[in-house]
């Protein structure tokens, strides 16, 4: 006789599904002989938040007529045989919790991933390893089964639940074969045709058992010459470099050359090799960073690139493929942009763009038409001319306000990368990552610059006493609020600590 | 109409005698009101006996075939002074709330009703929301029960327990002229589990019957002299009728007594638990045959000297395992050892945590402490696993020394998690609105209130400085007076507006002339207890009365300043009311309704709409947000001022680029506020809306191909362009 009930948590967020999932169970083990109960604690009716569902069932004993078992309202630590998660970080709260046990707990588990608010409002990157969790996963589980639920869900036309139901037949972990899982779901009579799909690819899955890894980076090295002079020529100056930074510089290059045209890329590259050949500028890590932050910076988005990536074929494509059109539907698509007096004084010739931003009667009079945000039609033919126009400015960009501006910063910072060079290579790699920073459009570009400013100031004051430790912990700090509060407390820290003794 | 609806689930209340009910544990309870002849019900919905609420609306026919009169009562303190009705008349009648807030608000009546007694049978069924998921402040309706003598039973978690509770309730409650009070913890709401029906029973004496024969007994009312009368009766004539009733119906339970010299004292609601943790510890079978002696409380109150005594008699030790403090059950058991003189020795918080939910691995480290110190169980002998750190590397590349290198925690990976708004909700906008305001003004206190507008206190928004309750925003806000630069902000809700927010937060504020703002949130429903309808709901309810306008109540109570937003998702609107209520010269209450229909409920309905005119070939518009990658720089700013959860992140495809980009997912049902958002707060251009449009007319499908030809055409020309400078 059993006398152990079948012990089976499921970790899912509020409106996903993981109640029905549990239901789906319950309803598996009543219909073929046994006791089932199901509980949860869903918290603020559940919107969003983290959900457990505990499932417990218990074979009906055919020799002690209604003698009933006791079961559990909770999952006990150490007492679980199945954890069902419907996300990865999730599963990884299971393992936390010590709910998945090495000597009993099969975890079946998506690897996908839906972002905390934490992750997500971070300013720069603020994802967990989820590497990490799939590790403690893996060590801490008896068995452990992971795959992009979410994909597959997708691919079905179905939800999550759907899949892991799939999967935890396929993993055979509860006494039932397949086609009572079927039946569960077909008893349950909504959307049974998509659900039992989803179960069929949740159930291979798991069958195949194929372990998850995050994907590789699959960069491949551009070619060492080309029969086009143009890039050949900018191929002969990128192998110039050292082997390990030639990954960010041809990348680099491509965009600058996409972004512009080649020559621009060659004042890229003539950069690059000024601060290279500078006094301590031989290191590749700064010369990687230095790459990959200047070619940003040198494409800075403008209306100009804006209206050019928005008009592309590959990106009407994306659009069409991520929204999933039939062909016989129509899809229109609407760009939500907010031209101020600025960008319009910016994308202007510099002398015409600095008479313009001053405030007289012609800029109060354009100043107006600028108060509210546009929606263009990109795919219908006025939309889409109209960008193609904007787009088309491109031969002019080096005559806009815009290019003169960012040309005087650029020149400064890489000055200033270089004084730090002769100093410290990883000062200047610091002072390279700064870049980061400047990015965006309207009032988040202005906050970013302000931060980078502040922070190149302050190494500017400090250049011989500052760590690049501590340029690092200035950046991170820019990005820890919007309003700035952390990187000016900080500044005011360094500059009473260090300050003294730079004097 | 409610969020779930159990319209499939109710044709199980007419099951009869025999017959098996599979179910949730609150449809169960209905089942048990109808098999205990109810002549009316009442209640207030909230997590977590909403669900019962939504059981007897959707149940309306089964409770009418019998002559159930039911109500949706404003408040808790409606529902408590509804089961006035069982006062003088022989009429068994039941209400539920959520504890202990519902207590709160019910106390006058409930204080009341305690005072003179009852006839008829008064059931009040309350959702204990304490413990893991629980949304309010940590206290029992133990204190509560204790202080009007109303009697609480606490009956072990799974359904027959439960049906059983209900009956023997109406009964006790008759037996000792006392209302009875029923704990339903969380998990045992949300129950799915089976038991043997009976008949449903119809009562003999309806409400109707006693509108036409009114009974008026001067005792039974609270004034005095009868008032000091009552405090006698309840201690020399009900209690001692309850004790004598509890005793001779075996209602609380004691198994295997005598196998040890120790015992352990348990609350009905904990059983369960702890059988789980004897269980584990090798002292208990899955079919509850124990070793060690248990006595449970399915009464949690009053407790039963008689039985305690012979529980404790000859034995060694006891623990009384008693959630929640104060822990008065023990001190009443150490007042009975005291008095009768018995040896034995009494444990509870002096092992068990002195605060806090008893779930298995609290109870199990205290049981088994218990359990050692008496030498019914070895020391130690299993553990409660503990995740922590995971070595990495085992063996180092040198043979001599074996270097273990640790993993990382897995706190640091995994972020808590809270209940947020949905995806599309409509109170969104109105904090970023505040948000934006913010940056133009600084910031405000910010009163808030109950119900979903409070998820605004979290990340992202952090608004709000305090909740004292619902509907108590704008109240909160009383004393928030007297600056000449600022004024305080409060937020309500409809459901709170309704429950009491018009009288003691809006004719407060009347009255006592406040300046301050109230925001009320106004989505047609009581969301964030299930979507159930209320006096300004917009939907058409076939038995209740909706569609009346909260600006006229605000008017009517004397509000001058009143201004509504139709459109939450109208960012300038909001922002520009918003800021107009908070710099404007005039003096007084300013109310401003911010109004668009709760996205759950709505996308409920529109999806059953599109489905069937897509079916009739009607054109039908999808609308969807998307983000361009490219462009996107990976600065969050937008989602800052969303937190929308269909608008996420992914890893960036640029390979310059380490910071992720936004992203919208699937499930995004193109509220419109992405757009919104990056216009009023110029954020950038990655913003892209997607009209998808099924079953065209020909004039659009004809423009559409037109420009897609000529469209294409252009790009392939700047393809080719492009495709001769790529390496």
């Amino acid at each position: 006789m059993i006398s152990e009930p079948i012990k089976i948590a499921v970790f899912a967020m509020g409106g996903e599904g993981g109640g029905v999932l549990a239901d789906w169970i319950v309803s598996l083990a009543e219909k073929n002989g046994f006791y089932g109960q199901n509980t949860s604690v869903p918290g603020v009716a559940q919107r969003t938040g983290a959900t457990i569902y505990y499932v417990e069932i218990f074979p009906i004993p055919v020799d002690l007529p209604g003698k009933l078992p006791v079961l559990g309202l909770m999952p006990t630590p150490g007492d679980v045989d199945v954890v069902l998660a419907s996300e990865l970080m999730e599963a990884g709260r299971a393992v936390q919790r010590g709910l998945v046990t090495d000597d009993r707990t099969s975890l079946i588990s998506s690897s996908s991933r839906v972002y905390s608010i934490s992750e997500k409002s971070s300013m720069a990157d603020g994802r967990v390893d989820s590497e990490s969790i799939l590790l403690h996963a893996e060590k801490s589980a008896h068995k452990f089964v992971c795959f992009d639920m979410a994909d597959v869900a997708q691919k079905s036309g179905s939800v999550i639940s759907a899949v892991l139901f799939g999967a935890l037949c396929g993993s055979g972990d509860l006494p039932f074969n397949r086609s009572q899982f079927e039946d569960t779901i077909r008893r349950g009579g909504v959307g049974v045709e998509p659900s039992l799909r989803a179960f069929e690819s949740g159930y291979n899955e798991a069958r195949s058992a194929k372990k998850e890894t995050l994907q590789e980076d699959s960069w491949q090295p551009p070619d060492r010459e080309s029969e086009d002079p143009v890039i050949n020529s900018l191929l002969q100056r990128i192998y110039q470099f050292p082997v390990p930074t030639i990954h960010f510089i041809a990348e680099g290059v491509r965009r600058l050359v996409d972004y512009q045209d080649a020559k621009y890329a060659h004042l890229y590259l003539d950069r690059l090799k000024d601060i290279q050949t500078s006094f301590g500028g031989n290191d590749n890590l700064l010369i990687q960073e230095t790459a990959r932050h200047l070619a940003l910076w040198m494409s800075y988005e403008d209306t100009i690139r804006v209206a050019d990536l928005k008009t592309r074929s590959k990106r009407f494509e994306r659009v069409h493929k991520e929204v999933g059109v039939s062909p016989q539907q129509v899809v229109w698509i609407n760009e939500y942009m907010h031209p101020r007096m600025q960008e319009i004084c910016e994308t202007l010739p510099k002398a015409f763009g600095k008479w313009l931003s001053r405030p007289h009667f012609i800029h109060r009079l354009i100043a107006r038409f600028t108060q509210k945000g546009r929606v263009v039609p990109t795919n219908t033919l006025f939309g889409y001319l109209l960008l193609c126009s904007l787009a088309f400015m491109k031969r002019w960009r080096r005559a806009t306000l815009r290019y003169s501006m960012e040309t005087k910063n650029i020149e400064a910072w890489l000055i200033m990368v270089k004084k730090a060079a002769a100093i410290d290579p990883a000062l200047a790699t610091e002072l390279a990552k700064c870049q980061n920073l400047v990015k965006g459009y309207g009032d988040t570009h202005s906050r970013g610059l302000s931060s980078f400013r502040k922070i190149s100031s302050l190494v500017d004051q400090l250049m011989k006493s500052i760590s690049p430790g501590l340029v690092a912990k200035l950046r991170l700090a820019a990005l820890a609020d919007d309003q700035g509060n952390k990187l000016d407390d900080l500044i005011k820290k360094t500059q009473t600590s260090l300050g003294d003794f730079s004097e | 109409m409610a969020e779930r609806s159990f319209l499939k689930e109710v044709k199980k209340l007419r099951m009869g005698e025999g017959e098996v009910f599979s179910g949730e544990g609150i449809l169960a309870v209905t089942k048990a009101l109808l098999e205990s002849g109810v002549s009316y019900v009442a209640g207030y919905q909230g997590a977590p006996i909403s669900h019962l609420m939504d059981v007897l609306s959707d149940a309306k026919e089964v409770l009418q075939e019998h002559g159930i009169y039911f109500e949706n009562s404003a408040s808790e303190a409606t529902a408590a002074a509804t089961l006035a009705a069982s006062v003088n008349y022989p009429m068994r009648g039941a209400v539920t709330f959520k504890a202990t807030v519902g207590t709160n608000v019910a106390s006058d009546a409930l204080a009341n009703l305690a005072s003179g007694g009852v006839l008829g049978g008064a059931l009040i069924i309350v959702g204990e929301d304490y413990g893991e998921g629980s949304s309010i402040m940590q206290e029992r309706s133990l204190a509560f029960a204790m202080k009007s003598q109303i009697w609480l039973l606490d009956p072990r978690p799974n359904l027959p327990c439960m049906v059983k509770a209900v009956k023997q309730a109406f009964e006790l409650s008759e037996a000792s002229n006392t209302p009875v009070m029923l704990q339903m913890r969380i998990r045992t709401c949300h129950l799915h589990g089976q038991f043997t029906a009976s008949d449903n029973r119809t009562a003999d004496f309806k409400t109707g019957d006693a509108v036409d024969n009114p009974v008026r007994d001067l005792d039974r009312i609270v004034l005095p002299p009868a008032s000091f009368q009552h405090e006698q009766e309840k201690v020399q004539k009900r209690w001692p009728a309850a004790v004598e009733f509890i005793k001779s119906h075996s209602l609380n339970e004691f198994f295997s007594e005598n196998l040890a010299d120790i015992g352990i004292i348990v609350q009905g609601g904990v059983y369960n638990t702890l059988l789980r943790v004897l269980k584990n510890l090798g002292l208990a079978d899955v079919f509850g045959e124990s070793q060690i002696p248990i006595y449970v409380m399915n009464v949690a109150y009053p407790v039963i000297d008689d039985e305690v005594e012979r529980f404790c008699q000859g034995k060694s030790a006891v623990l009384m395992v008693e959630e929640g403090q104060p822990n008065f059950t023990e001190q009443n058991i150490s007042m009975i050892l005291r008095q009768k003189n018995l040896t034995a020795r009494l444990h509870g918080k002096d092992i068990l945590p002195l605060a806090g939910e008893y779930n298995s691995e609290r109870l199990f480290e205290g049981v088994s402490d218990f359990l050692q110190r008496y030498g019914c169980l070895e020391k130690a002998e299993k553990s409660i696993p503990v995740a922590d750190l995971i070595p990495v590397t085992a063996v180092s590349e040198t043979e001599s020394a074996a270097v273990v290198q640790y993993e990382p925690s897995l706190a640091d990976s995994v972020h808590q998690r809270p209940p947020g708004f949905c995806t599309g909700c409509p109170e969104r906008p109105i904090f970023t609105a505040m948000k934006l305001v913010e940056r133009e003004l600084g910031s405000h206190h910010v009163s808030a209130d109950i119900g979903c507008h409070l998820f605004s206190i979290l990340p992202p928004f952090n608004l709000g400085n305090t909740t004292m309750g619902y509907g108590l925003g704008a109240a909160g806000a009383a004393a928030m007076v007297g600056s000449e630069k600022k004024r305080a902000i409060a937020v309500m809700g409809d459901g709170g507006f309704w429950h009491n927010g018009l009288t003691s937060g809006i004719a407060n504020a009347v009255f006592n002339k406040s300046d301050n703002l109230t925001i009320i949130v106004d989505n047609s429903y009581s969301a964030a207890t299930g979507g159930q309808d209320l006096l300004s709901s917009t939907a058409k309810n076939d038995s209740r009365s909706t569609g009346h306008e909260i600006s006229t109540a605000v008017k009517s109570v004397g509000v001058k300043w009143v201004r509504t937003v139709t459109h939450t998702y109208d960012l300038k609107s909001m922002i520009r009311e918003i800021r107009e209520a908070l710099t404007t010269g005039f003096k007084g209450p300013k109310v401003l309704i911010a109004q668009s229909e709760c996205m759950l409920n709505k996308q409920r309905r529109l999806k059953r709409e599109s489905r069937s005119a897509l079916d009739e070939g009607k054109r039908v518009v999808r609308e969807r947000f998307g983000v361009d990658a490219d462009t996107c720089t990976g600065d969050h700013s937008c989602i800052r001022l969303s937190g929308c959860p269909s608008l996420s992140i992914k890893a960036n495809p640029d390979p310059l680029r380490q910071d992720p980009v936004a992203t919208v997912i699937e499930s995004c049902v193109g509220c419109g506020l992405c757009g919104e958002v990056s216009h009023a707060a110029v954020l950038c251009p990655s913003f892209y809306r997607v009209n998808v449009v099924s079953n065209p007319r020909w004039l659009e499908r004809y423009l559409f191909r037109m420009s897609v030809k000529i469209i294409s055409l252009l790009q392939r020309v700047a393809d080719r362009r492009r495709s001769r400078l790529t390496f």
